[in-house]
């Protein structure tokens, strides 16, 4: 590692990288300094027990759920490429951008942070968050400190507030309908030094 | 074969014979000698002033040589931090949530929307948002980890190990790099090693000689000299260079010193200006030899491997070695772990709760001339060691600080977070809550269990309100 060029060029297809993700070359250094830090064995990717080895995360009551989204189903690990490309969803949406039609989405947009939360909801990945997923995920964020009824109380208030069609799930139509006010940029955001 | 080869066998011989006679009377004299008195030549801080001017000029040449390629020389990511974290707490967060844009209207119902109104805290999708993101955030950042590698240097001290950021090094800079190459290893290991060896044997030997008088001021006077001596022998082994602020609060007998603790040589580095009663657990081999004999000449506090687990025994032979004032002040590391020296972390409440004075130590390595940290995950003990004793140099400040106790209505954990963060004031440190158990173990349940208290508080807690409205 030394000046940005030489590290760079050690990381393959990273321009198509930096073009996907809007990240600036120094960040990506940066990211790569911190998947080597978390990749102790020097393997070349991660697993989920380098996740589990970060000490907040493994406070943060969905931390397994977020270590989760990293993998896709079936595969046990992530390279540095998926890595970036997951941590691409936090980046500030880029309001300047101009709108290409034919272009991709940015991975960085309102539409794909939200489907980013919604994928931690709905684990069983078929597209809806049914009663039973709702109440899952309300278990892990209040743990033992409420009894049953109160989660299955809260559970029922929230699909019948979100749920237009009545099939007692929510499906991400209805989520991104009942989050339309969230300021989803500010808090699904992490503002990236330099 | 026999008449050729002769007259050379015999100047050769005669050679390796001054050459090794030279060498010896040099230690005697620089090294050994002061060492016994206490004194020094000051050929050590001359020493560190030209290393010093040397890293300047490489480093300067090296930004120089970046420059001309028109390349940015890259700065390590630990100084500066990857993301900006936002101190929002999750109340903070999750009140906000609710005024700014919730989705449920209430029917136009007017005070829920203009004031934190806890009567309408109820669940809602974005809640995970939080989480979400402070998870995410410690993916990219977090503080724990960072105090368990070593510290990334700004500028380049010729060592190759410290060598991860600068990779501009002109040619006459690799000739510098090569020279202090022959040098750490090809004079000064040789001139280390020598002098621990010398060092640790006149320990083992001396203070088995000593523990065959009687009990006594005459043992305990002798003691104190063959102990000082030894360990400034090991200092100059490492080509220690340190500087003692305070003196004036030095621990005393019956009192309990307390340091945060960075690698092995602290002890080494304390006790080579004072004299202390060590604690620790009985280890086989080498490190065992030592620990029996060093407690022949005065009582240090071993224990063994099964003990070290019972709490109470540990607290009794403190307390009662404390007790004895004629016993000397007992040196404890209550971090439990090496860090890696930018940080305290949290200390273990046993020895505050024995009650006597408690003074404590900041000890403070400067990195430029060598990493002190040991990464025990990284390396085994010979293996650091080595790196120690092939580095420029230790430089370090030791500062005493005043004595303190406990008050009155505060409990141990409270006057460890006091005088951990006297120490962390004076050495330049930041104050972690974090515990140094987190290097090898997991974290435990209760720090999740918080976190959902927490958040069930502001759901939970208005459950309650509406109930009852």
């Amino acid at each position: 590692m030394g000046s940005t060029n030489s590290t760079l060029l050690k990381i393959p297809n990273v321009e198509v990288l930096m073009r996907e993700t809007g990240f600036s070359p120094a960040h990506i250094i940066r990211l790569h300094d911190r998947f080597k830090a978390l990749d102790k064995e020097g393997r070349g990717y991660l697993c989920p027990q380098d996740f589990g080895a970060i000490k907040e995360l493994a406070m943060n009551p969905i931390g397994d759920r977020i270590i989760g989204a990293f993998f896709s189903p079936g595969k046990e690990t992530v390279d540095f490429h998926t890595f970036v490309k997951i941590l691409a969803h936090f980046r500030p949406v880029d309001k300047d951008r101009p709108k290409e039609p034919n272009s991709p989405e940015p991975i960085n947009s309102r539409s794909n942070k939200l489907k980013f939360a919604f994928q931690l909801y709905d684990q069983d990945k078929d597209g809806k968050i049914s009663r039973d997923e709702l109440l899952k995920v309300l278990r892990a964020m209040l743990g033992m400190q409420v009894t049953e009824e109160q989660l299955e109380s809260i559970a029922d208030r929230t699909i019948q507030e979100a749920d237009l069609d009545r099939d007692d799930a929510i499906s991400f139509e209805e989520f991104r309908k009942s989050l339309e006010k969230v300021n989803i940029d500010h808090k699904m955001s992490i503002r990236f030094l330099r | 074969m026999g008449p050729f080869m002769s007259p050379f066998n015999n100047l050769l011989c005669m050679l390796l014979g001054i050459s090794f006679t030279v060498w010896f009377t040099l230690l005697l004299v620089f090294i050994i000698v002061p060492a016994i008195f206490g004194l020094s030549f000051g050929i050590r801080n001359l020493y560190m002033k030209t290393l010093l001017k040397v890293f300047e000029w490489a480093t300067v040449r090296m930004e120089r040589g970046a420059k001309e390629k028109n390349h940015l020389l890259y700065k390590p990511y630990s100084l500066n931090g990857i993301i900006a974290k936002e101190p929002t707490s999750l109340e903070e967060e999750l009140k906000g949530i609710r005024r700014n844009g919730s989705s449920r209207d209430l029917n136009g119902s007017a005070s829920t929307t203009t004031g934190p109104s806890p009567s309408s805290s109820e669940f809602e999708m974005s809640d995970t948002f939080y989480f979400c993101r402070r998870g995410i955030e410690s993916i990219v950042d977090d503080e724990v980890t960072k105090c368990f590698s070593a510290e990334e240097l700004e500028s380049w001290n010729l060592l190759t190990r410290s060598n991860y950021n600068f990779h501009h090094i002109s040619t006459r800079l690799t000739v510098l790099w090569g020279l202090g190459v022959v040098i750490r290893y090809g004079f000064l290991l040789p001139l280390r090693l020598t002098l621990a060896i010398t060092g640790v044997s006149l320990l083992v030997v001396f203070t088995t000689m000593i523990g065959f008088l009687p009990n006594g001021s005459m043992k305990n006077f002798l003691s104190e000299k063959v102990h000082l001596m030894c360990y400034r022998i090991c200092v100059r082994a490492l080509t220690a260079i340190i500087t003692y602020h305070h003196s004036e609060n030095k621990p005393k007998n019956g009192g309990i010193c307390v340091a945060n603790h960075t690698s092995p040589i602290d002890v080494i580095i304390l006790a080579s200006d004072g004299c202390y009663a060590m604690v620790g657990q009985i280890h086989g081999g080498l490190m065992g030899l030592i620990q029996k004999s060093m407690v022949k000449a005065c009582p240090h506090i071993w224990f063994e491997r099964s003990e070290v687990k019972d709490r109470h025994l540990v607290a009794k032979r403190l307390s009662d070695h404390v007790k004895d004032k004629s016993k000397l002040p007992i040196l404890i590391f209550p971090e439990g772990t090496c860090i890696n020296n930018t940080s305290v972390m949290m200390f273990k409440k046993g020895s505050f709760e024995i009650g006597s004075t408690v003074y404590p130590v900041a000890i403070k390595y400067d990195p430029r001339f060598g990493e002190a940290f040991w990464n025990s995950s990284k390396f085994g003990m010979v293996n650091y060691l080595l790196r120690m004793m092939s580095s420029w140099a230790i430089v370090c400040s030791v500062w005493y600080l005043p004595p303190m106790s406990r008050q009155e209505g505060e409990d141990a954990v409270q006057f460890a977070n006091r005088v951990k963060a006297a120490i962390a004031r004076q050495g330049g440190l930041v104050d972690l809550l974090w515990d140094g158990g987190l290097k090898r173990g997991k974290v435990k349940e209760t720090f999740k269990e918080e976190q959902q208290k927490l958040y069930s508080k502001i759901l939970v807690g208005t459950q309650e309100d509406r109930s009852r409205s």
